[in-house]
């Protein structure tokens, strides 16, 4: 197949491009969740993106609290973003730090005024967000300005068989045309961490993964009770004929294809060394994972699932593929592509590898993806350890 | 082609995974390994289902359990030729 050479993708003011142009009403902390989805409420075309933090958070925690929240407004796919903090300062400086990229940014705190007042304001500000954002246009962009991520999710040995390779397989075709592309989950390499870090593209590459790993895997013997046993297989996992961990790292590695890492990103950080293949250091947790990766700036994403995880994230389109025949059927709305013919041998891996770039395309082309339509919009933040 | 039950990642593997829905005990299965589009058949001992391993030789506790080439951990419970294997006879050597 001939891999198409570009996409229908809207440019932003910074030079990147969006697959979709969200106005985003995107809530500092937890108790301005309320206001946020109010003026999510008055005016159409936004959306809020409530979580459960952003109070008393310090240090290492409240460093990667700041990354996911201005990398999550940064990100391509915003068009405009309003922010809602009970606090003037850190609402000021998560505005500030959007800004930079020369998008329509306004920020809004309630202390002093009250949530009636405040969503008053901010609706004003959201309406023109949305009427502004509603005339952009999608233009034709090069393919190398995708940036994808990758995770998979209630993996079973179908995973390894065929979805996952698929990813590989899209990877080792579109990397050579200047994609960026990102894969995590630092716990789920467990077994197969050596081999990964063969994977790196240069020596510092491979120590730098290897330290991450090294940092995950003390941390885990320091905190487990006993073992991972309980959580890692899950239950979905075991059920799926996944028995050990080291089988679940060899299947999710076979989402890199035969690629390279060319370094090694701390959560939310955003690539600087080019097109390539990032790895980042993320949890396993899906919603916690792709969170992370949407707020180093990708902008579409791909979860292989062999039981059926149903994932979506509030700024990455989603893209779901399987390869467990039974899930194709009995899940059906969740699966933007079914790979499992492989197991029957009636596709080969190139042809699934084509079969998800055009996927992939027609959803940065902006067709809604499962999980859109659905209404998954998943913005999980990671917390490194309790507030003060 | 005949149609194929289990699918081998690697030649070094000692387990296969089953493809159909499920294989039924002393079903003559037809075995596809990937790496290198050989075919082998086997006699499956248990009810398999979906996704879940068959042993493609007889195993001792303490042997290894080679997948996609790599070590996926360990047998803790003698496992014979053609039986289903999974969390009942065989453990991570993580912990």
């Amino acid at each position: 197949m001939e891999i198409p050479k570009s996409f229908l993708g809207y440019k932003r003011e910074n030079g990147r491009v969006g697959t979709r142009n969200h106005v985003v009403i995107l809530p500092v902390d937890d108790i301005s969740n309320a206001c946020a989805e109010a003026v999510a409420n008055n005016i159409k075309g936004t959306f809020a993106i409530p979580h459960a933090y952003g109070r008393l958070q310090f240090g290492a925690d409240l460093e990667l609290f700041f990354d996911t929240m201005i990398g999550t407004g940064k990100n391509p796919n915003v068009a405009a973003c309003v922010v809602i903090g009970i606090e003037p300062k850190w609402t000021k400086k998560i505005v500030d730090a959007i800004a930079t990229t020369g998008k329509p940014v306004e920020g809004f705190s309630i202390e002093g005024a009250g949530d009636i007042k405040t969503i008053m304001k901010a609706s004003r500000k959201a309406q023109e967000f949305s009427q502004w954002a509603s005339e952009k246009q999608r233009e034709e962009c090069p393919l190398s300005d995708l940036w994808i991520s990758v995770k998979c999710g209630e993996s079973d040995t179908t995973s390894g068989m065929a979805a996952n390779p698929a990813v590989g397989n899209l990877m080792d075709k579109l990397e050579p045309l200047g994609v960026h592309l990102c894969f995590g989950e630092t716990s789920e390499l467990t077994g197969a961490e050596k081999v990964c870090a063969t994977r790196g593209a240069t020596p510092e590459a491979s120590k730098k993964f290897t330290k991450t790993w090294s940092d995950y895997n003390d941390f885990i013997l320091k905190e487990a009770t006993n073992d991972l046993s309980e959580s890692q297989p899950t239950a979905g996992n075991i059920a799926g004929g996944l028995t050990t961990i080291e089988e679940k790292a060899f299947g999710n590695f076979q989402k890199i294809g035969s690629r390279k890492f060319i370094d090694v990103l701390t959560p939310a950080e955003e690539p600087k060394k080019g097109p390539g293949l990032y790895f980042m250091d993320t949890s396993s947790a899906a919603g916690e994972c792709l969170t992370l990766q949407a707020a180093a700036g990708f902008n579409i994403h791909l979860f292989p699932t062999g039981q059926g995880n149903i994932i979506g994230n509030a700024i990455e389109p989603v893209v779901k593929l399987t390869g467990n025949p039974s899930t194709a059927v009995n899940m059906k709305e969740h699966i933007d592509l079914d790979v499992s013919k492989i197991l029957k041998r009636q596709m080969n891996m190139d042809q699934a590898g084509d079969e998800l770039i055009k996927t992939t395309v027609r959803a940065a082309n902006g067709r809604l993806t499962c999980a859109e339509v659905l209404g998954h919009k998943e913005f999980i933040m990671t917390k490194l350890y309790r507030s003060a | 082609m005949t149609s194929t039950d289990i699918i081998i990642h690697d030649e070094k593997d000692n387990v296969g995974v089953v493809v159909i829905e499920k294989i039924t005990p002393n079903q003559d299965c037809n075995c596809w390994v990937m790496e290198n589009d050989k075919s082998v058949t086997i006699q499956s001992k248990n009810e398999i289902p979906l996704g879940h391993k068959i042993a493609m030789i007889d195993l001792n506790e303490g042997d290894t359990i080679l997948k996609y080439g790599h070590d996926i951990g360990k047998v803790v419970k003698s496992i014979k030729k053609g039986e289903h294997v999974h969390v009942h006879n065989v453990k991570t050597k993580k912990w």
